[in-house]
């Protein structure tokens, strides 16, 4: 038993110590570095403790009773002080307002089973949020909080079977950024009712986490030396919502909302306390501001001067404050109408976290204020300005620099969902299924959709880069070839649509630029800014290539290096560097002499580069077949979709979403590998010869792995 | 209750009345709207209310009932306001509970802000324009059609001395501080001139196209917001705003972030974007609104029994208007019949579905070998604008096409989506007139404005410009295009027109074509195409394996003479025929007569690729 822990014991913290084999098991090394054990106190590591003097510290904690049962103020910051300096949180507005009720009066919360003293059975004015049982409940689960299945990255270090937030704390006095981030489903699955309290009242909850965390904290690292004391970042409120469901109940209430970030302004300074002293005695006293105002003493305590009292700038105390606008993400916003925007307000630290056009969750407080028409009048704007006080950031889309794995994963899909796509999977024929539900106005070309549905599922990525060779490419790249008027253009617009990380072009009008990258000089920072082109933006995604054959010849050679290597290097104008370009290509090309000879081989007709054309996995040719039966369906068909009735339409518009979810589904969650009876199936087709056989006998194990070349029409 | 009188020029009167009757319960909300939506029925109450689109906005009287025919250009975030509040009055100490809906700004008096009976409500705000490119014949026949229009709200005096009314109501200091404040306006009127960004940003009311005049306004919607769409057409009925306070907020600015730092943090070009002066934006409260299929003033709006009684008038002498449309156009095409049936089905078409990305229905017309030298085009378009009710015509050329902001692109400094030239309200006519064109450079902006009209005519989708992403709005605009040549841009029909008379002075002759033309013979067209355009259609199964035969059968000859993409074509020819016949169904004589019209259309454009070739 270490000594933090045994001295929480003594103190009769919790009643709910620790288990003993987790402290032990708790990595060895920051404890060695950080002198919190009490034998190695004597004897301080750095000099830089000497100044707190841990020692003294501990001697002091011992004496004194816990300060934790001083109820009468309890959203007092520093309660477990110790010479670690609270930081005040202007994210959270000012607390100390808030008063307390005597709950024994009340008796609305009598119920409530505590084994605390009566005295402490008081709640915060207008909530029912009683401090003390607060406290122990969020202690509770910081202790005792184990979260095996946790797929976050930032727990990838943590030991999945220990109390996550120990570790986390452990981190903290490691690391020193005294900062504690918790999930908020990790609470609700904890304890429901801390949750739903945390929701509703967070201005006074996350104080309260606050106290209770240092207090903890401090007891099993007495002497550690932290800028500031530790604050608690909630995030991932499950009641997550998007910015156009937002509406007045969520006022005052923790939000989290997903959106990008447009515009931030420049970093205001906003005073915290402001600093008096009078002209005539040189007294000078403090005065906090509350909501924006100061209440400027009229008289000198000290010397009884009326209105003697100046604001000292320099000696008052500010806080950074940031206002960021957020507008609402492309993917939540219904059809036909534009995205809104809302105010959010960073504080502190948070400061400068974000960047325009970032992708962010924002955990906060949603808050309205009521307009004024004019300052001095009491006639009030039947308007409220509302903003968002941001508690966390969580950047969506930085996870995508880690790996390609987790990339939808914040892409979630609800239960019923996954059942109907699972369904949808283990159907036979899911495979004819889906290549008819692509682009159904699209005539036949029952193969070329299939292709190209193997496209948007991918292979996996194989990895050699132990053995030099890199990355393996995954991406099956097509080249549909074929006379003018087949609608390649139009499958080509629907895979576009389809796919969320597209980008169409046409090889007519795009430069060698416009596809990779070009620097450009920021009109208003005056910097050089690295523009990304399409086929970098259609990273994990499709890139559209029409008019492929119109194409100059130098903007086709950088396809090169992409439809190999998967990457995309950079030297202009001072930047060198490596864009990755993980994209499939999907182009369409007329024949040389705009109609298909058949006379002529298919390389003659395409005359394209050998070195190009060896790059593209699949080459479909969409030929006039000229065959009456052929034409009678195609006929059909096509009359079909001028009569069809609006809602034979919606139907089939609704196939395109489940499709949508189908390949995003399958493209996070299925990661296939070539059985041996597969690869033996594979490795006979290919002897035979038989490509389009070896496509249908593989497509029958749900998805294709091509690797590499492994597998090639020419 | 009320009288007629009353709920149009004091709603809010009326408001206050039902909601001090109703507001215990909670349905009081829905009492009010269900109260003027009855008032709006009685026969032709809408035609009392005066309307935004024709009376200046200095007629009006503020804080009576008004209707507005507008376009959503823009959606602003939606905003929290106070739904019931209490105020206090500080003499007796007493409480009066009201209501906060339909009013920028609280009544006088102390608001209690920690009042448990208040309510906070939300409301969505749209900025709407009028129609982009209303035809000018608009406003005639709208205001023939509402004859009746209350006296009241055209008298300039009685307005005047109602805006005093109101200030005698108000106390003192409130009067006070008004008339300082227009001091003010009036001292820091000159500086605004002076400095001419200042003065531009000020008036720039955001139109989609160049040049169109009219009020802009600011609607504030109190429910199911979420029904309305970017580009939507309106009929807003709602309570005109032009508080004076309103505009104060931008004014006051310098003053009030003194005060509150939090008020700093909405830039300048933001608060001008979203509050300006309510003297230039007006803000309606809307009760009602009504969605419009079409802007036709002459054809009943509302979908009703009504409608379809008219219909059933208008569809027996369809055929007779169909023919004299016809010769009327072939006059303006210089004897072109062909060119003629062409422009009415392009007149008539509508996307009526999209498959996936495919819009259906669509029928992008270009009519090439217009004369370059004269003027011709402009008189063409001319004709189409009398016929239409709303239409632009876009001169491409060099000049326009590099410095024209076609596209919507969203401003993120000022937060709303500044207007281009292709944000247009369904069905209207986008007349590219393609002869202004002359040999030149298209910098960036041009060939950014070409992509966009050709994903305009191929897939009826204008892309916005939100910096960060690009946004997809479905679009319905009928595009023709006017030109020497083949098109540059992609369309789905090309008719070379053949004239058949040669007028010595083609001026004169196109003038008095059109002045031949009697007003109610031109009401009679117009009402003909909306109809027309707005019939069901269907394709029988016997027909259709007809065409399939048909098609079948043609392919046998030539395979190369028919390919899929014509066989869409004819089916949507075929289907524009029979409509602009008033027929829903395709018959065999339709089909037969639209295979005929391809194939003259194709013979002469071959032809014509024949003459060029042979041209050195």
């Amino acid at each position: 038993m270490s000594s933090p822990s045994s001295s929480a014991r003594k103190r009769g913290r919790s009643s709910n110590p620790p288990t003993p084999g987790s402290e032990d098991v708790l990595s060895p090394s920051p404890r060695a570095r950080e002198p919190s054990t009490g034998e190695l106190q004597p004897m301080p590591t750095s000099p830089g403790t000497d100044l707190q003097s841990p020692a003294v510290q501990d001697t002091s904690l011992f004496s004194s009773p816990m300060p934790r049962l001083d109820m009468s103020s309890p959203l007092i910051y520093d309660t477990p002080s110790r010479g670690t300096p609270a930081r005040q949180r202007p994210d959270l507005g000012s607390v100390r307002k808030a008063p307390q009720v005597d709950l024994n009066s009340d008796a609305v919360k009598a119920a409530v089973a505590s084994e605390q003293a009566a005295g402490q059975r008081l709640v915060i004015w207008g909530t029912d949020v009683n401090v003390g049982t607060c406290k122990e409940k969020f202690q509770r689960f910081l202790q005792r909080f184990i979260d095996p299945e946790s797929r976050e990255d930032e727990n990838a270090s943590l030991d999945l079977n220990e109390p996550l937030y120990l570790q986390k704390l452990d981190e903290i006095s490691v690391v020193g950024d005294p900062v504690l981030n918790v999930n908020c489903s990790h609470i609700q699955a904890f304890d429901a009712d801390l949750y739903r309290q945390l929701i509703s009242y967070p201005q006074e909850v996350i104080p309260t986490f606050d106290m209770s965390v240092n207090e903890l904290f401090f007891d099993r690292f007495p002497d550690s030396v932290l800028e500031h004391q530790i604050q608690v970042r909630p995030y991932n409120a499950l009641k997550t919502r998007n910015m156009r469901s937002l509406n007045p109940e969520d006022i005052d209430q923790l939000i989290t909302i997903s959106g990008m970030v447009i515009r931030t302004s420049q970093l205001i300074p906003e005073m915290q306390e402001a600093f008096f002293r009078c002209q005539v005695c040189a007294f000078s006293t403090r005065v906090e501001v509350d909501r924006g105002r100061i209440a400027e003493p009229a008289v000198c305590r000290h010397c009884n001067t009326t209105h003697s009292l100046a604001l000292v700038h320099n000696r008052s105390v500010f806080s950074d404050k940031q206002m960021i606008k957020l507008q609402e993400s492309p993917e939540d916003m219904p059809a036909g109408q534009t995205p809104h925007t809302t105010v959010v307000y960073a504080h502190n630290d948070l400061v400068d976290k974000v960047q325009p056009g970032d992708r962010v969750n924002i955990t906060g407080i949603y808050r309205a204020a009521p307009m004024r028409v004019n300052p001095r009048q009491s006639q009030v704007k039947s308007v409220y300005k509302t903003h968002i006080d941001a508690i966390h950031f969580r950047k969506t889309d930085e996870r995508r620099l880690h790996s390609l794995d987790e990339e939808n994963e914040q892409k979630l899909f609800t239960e019923e969902r996954v059942a109907t796509l699972k369904e949808l999977a283990a159907k036979p024929d899911v495979y004819e299924r889906l290549s008819s539900a692509l682009a159904p106005s699209i005539y036949e070309h029952e193969d070329i959709k299939k292709g190209i549905l193997l496209q948007l599922f991918g292979g996996t990525r194989k990895d050699f880069s132990q053995t030099g060779r890199g990355n393996f490419r995954a991406e099956v790249n097509i080249l549909l070839c074929g006379d003018p008027g087949t609608s390649k253009s139009q499958l080509l617009q629907y895979v576009f649509n389809l796919v969320p990380r597209g980008q169409y072009t046409s090889g007519k009008g795009s430069s060698a630029v416009g596809l990779t990258a070009y620097v450009m000089k920021d009109p208003e920072t005056r910097q050089l800014v690295l523009q990304t082109g399409a086929l970098v933006l259609s990273d994990n995604g499709i890139c559209c290539i029409d008019e492929f054959d119109k194409m100059s010849d130098s903007t086709r050679s950088v396809l090169h290096e992409v439809m190999e290597q998967q990457t995309l290097s950079i030297a202009k104008a001072g930047i060198i560097c490596q864009l990755n370009a993980r994209t499939s290509i999907l182009a369409a090309a007329n024949p040389v002499e705009s109609q298909w000879n058949p006379k002529k081989t298919t390389i003659e007709n395409i005359q394209l580069p050998h070195t190009l054309l060896s790059r593209f996995d699949l080459i479909f040719l969409m030929l006039d077949p000229q065959d009456e039966a052929y034409d009678r369906r195609l006929a059909h068909h096509l009359v079909a979709l001028y009569y069809q009735s609006e809602e034979q339409i919606v139907e089939e518009y609704l196939d395109m979403a489940v499709l949508k979810d189908y390949i995003a589904y399958a493209r996070t969650y299925i990661n296939p590998r070539l059985s041996e009876e597969a690869s033996q199936a594979l490795i006979e087709a290919i002897t035979k010869d038989m490509f389009d056989e070896a496509l249908r006998a593989l497509a029958d194990e749900d998805y294709l792995t091509v690797t590499g070349k492994t597998v090639r029409l020419l | 209750m009320p009288s007629v009188q009353d709920w149009i020029n004091s709603p809010l009167g009326a408001v206050d009345a039902l909601f001090a009757q109703n507001s215990s319960r909670s349905d009081w909300e829905r009492k009010i709207v269900e109260y003027f939506k009855e008032k709006l029925k009685v026969n032709d109450a809408q035609s009392w209310v005066p309307s935004l689109n024709d009376v200046p906005l200095h007629y009006l009287k503020p804080n009576s009932l008004v209707k507005f025919r507008c376009m959503i250009q823009d959606m602003f975030d939606p905003e929290f306001f106070m739904g019931v509040y209490e105020t206090v009055d500080p003499s007796t100490n007493s409480k009066v509970l009201r209501c906060g809906k339909y009013k920028d700004v609280t009544d006088c008096g102390q608001i209690d802000f920690n009042s448990k009976n208040a309510v906070t409500s939300e409301r969505q705000t749209f900025y709407c324009v009028p129609i982009p490119g209303e035809s000018q014949w608009y406003s005639f026949a709208g205001s023939s059609q509402a004859r009746v229009v209350p006296s009241t709200s055209y008298t300039p005096n009685r307005h005047k001395r109602s805006y005093e009314e109101d200030d005698d109501m108000d106390t003192q200091p409130q009067q006070d501080k008004e008339n300082t404040d227009s001091k003010r306006l009036e001292t820091e009127a000159p500086s605004h001139n002076a400095s001419p960004s200042h003065c531009s940003s000020n008036l720039d009311l955001n139109f989609p196209l160049p040049g169109e005049r009219g009020p802009a306004c600011l609607v504030k919607v109190y429910e199911e917001w979420d029904g309305f769409k970017l580009n939507d057409m309106l009929e807003v009925f709602g309570i005109l705003s032009v508080d004076p306070a309103l505009s104060l907020i931008a004014e006051d600015k310098e003053a009030s972030s003194m005060l509150d730092p939090t008020e700093s943090m909405e830039t300048m070009e933001e608060q001008r974007a979203h509050s300006p002066p309510a003297s230039l934006v007006p803000r309606i409260h809307m009760l009602y609104a009504q969605p419009l299929q079409h802007n036709n003033p002459l054809l009943p709006s509302a979908v009703s029994e009504d409608k379809a009684a008219f219909l059933n008038g208008i569809l027996g002498e369809l055929a007779s208007v169909r023919a004299e449309l016809q010769t009327y156009l072939t006059h303006v095409f210089l004897g072109d019949s062909l060119a003629a049936e062409y422009l009415i089905l392009n007149l008539i078409s509508s996307v009526y579905a999209r498959r996936d990305v495919l819009p259906l229905g669509k029928f992008a017309l270009n009519i090439s070998g217009c004369p370059h030298t004269s003027p011709y085009t402009e008189h063409l378009y001319q004709a189409i604008q009398q016929l239409v009710p709303s239409s632009y015509r876009l001169c491409m050329s060099l000049n326009n096409m590099n410095s024209q902001r076609m596209v919507p692109r969203k401003d993120y400094t000022a937060n709303r989506l500044v207007s281009g030239t292709l944000q247009l309200a369904s069905n209207t006519s986008l007349f590219l007139d393609e002869t202004q064109l002359e040999q030149g450079q298209l910098d960036t902006t041009g060939v950014q404005n070409i992509t966009a009209l050709g994903n305009l005519i191929s897939w009826q989708k204008v892309d916005y410009d939100f910096n960060y992403h690009q946004m997809e709005f479905p679009c319905n605009i009928n595009v023709l295009i006017a030109s020497e040549g083949r098109s540059l841009l992609p369309c789905d029909c090309q008719v070379h027109l053949c004239p058949a008379l040669n007028p010595p002075n083609l001026e004169e002759y196109l003038k008095t074509i059109q002045l031949a033309q009697v007003s109610s013979q031109l009401n009679k067209y117009r009402i003909y195409l909306s109809v027309a355009r707005s019939l069901d259609y269907s394709i029988s199964d016997q027909m259709t394996k007809e065409v399939e035969e048909d098609f079948v059968e043609m392919r046998k000859d030539d395979p190369q003479s028919v390919s899929a993409e014509d066989l869409h074509r004819m089916l949507i020819v075929a289907r524009l025929l029979s409509l602009s016949y008033g027929q829903t169904s395709l018959s065999r004589e339709n089909w037969m007569k639209a295979k005929q019209m391809e194939l003259v259309r194709i013979s002469r454009t071959q032809q014509q690729k024949c003459v060029n070739g042979n041209e050195p």
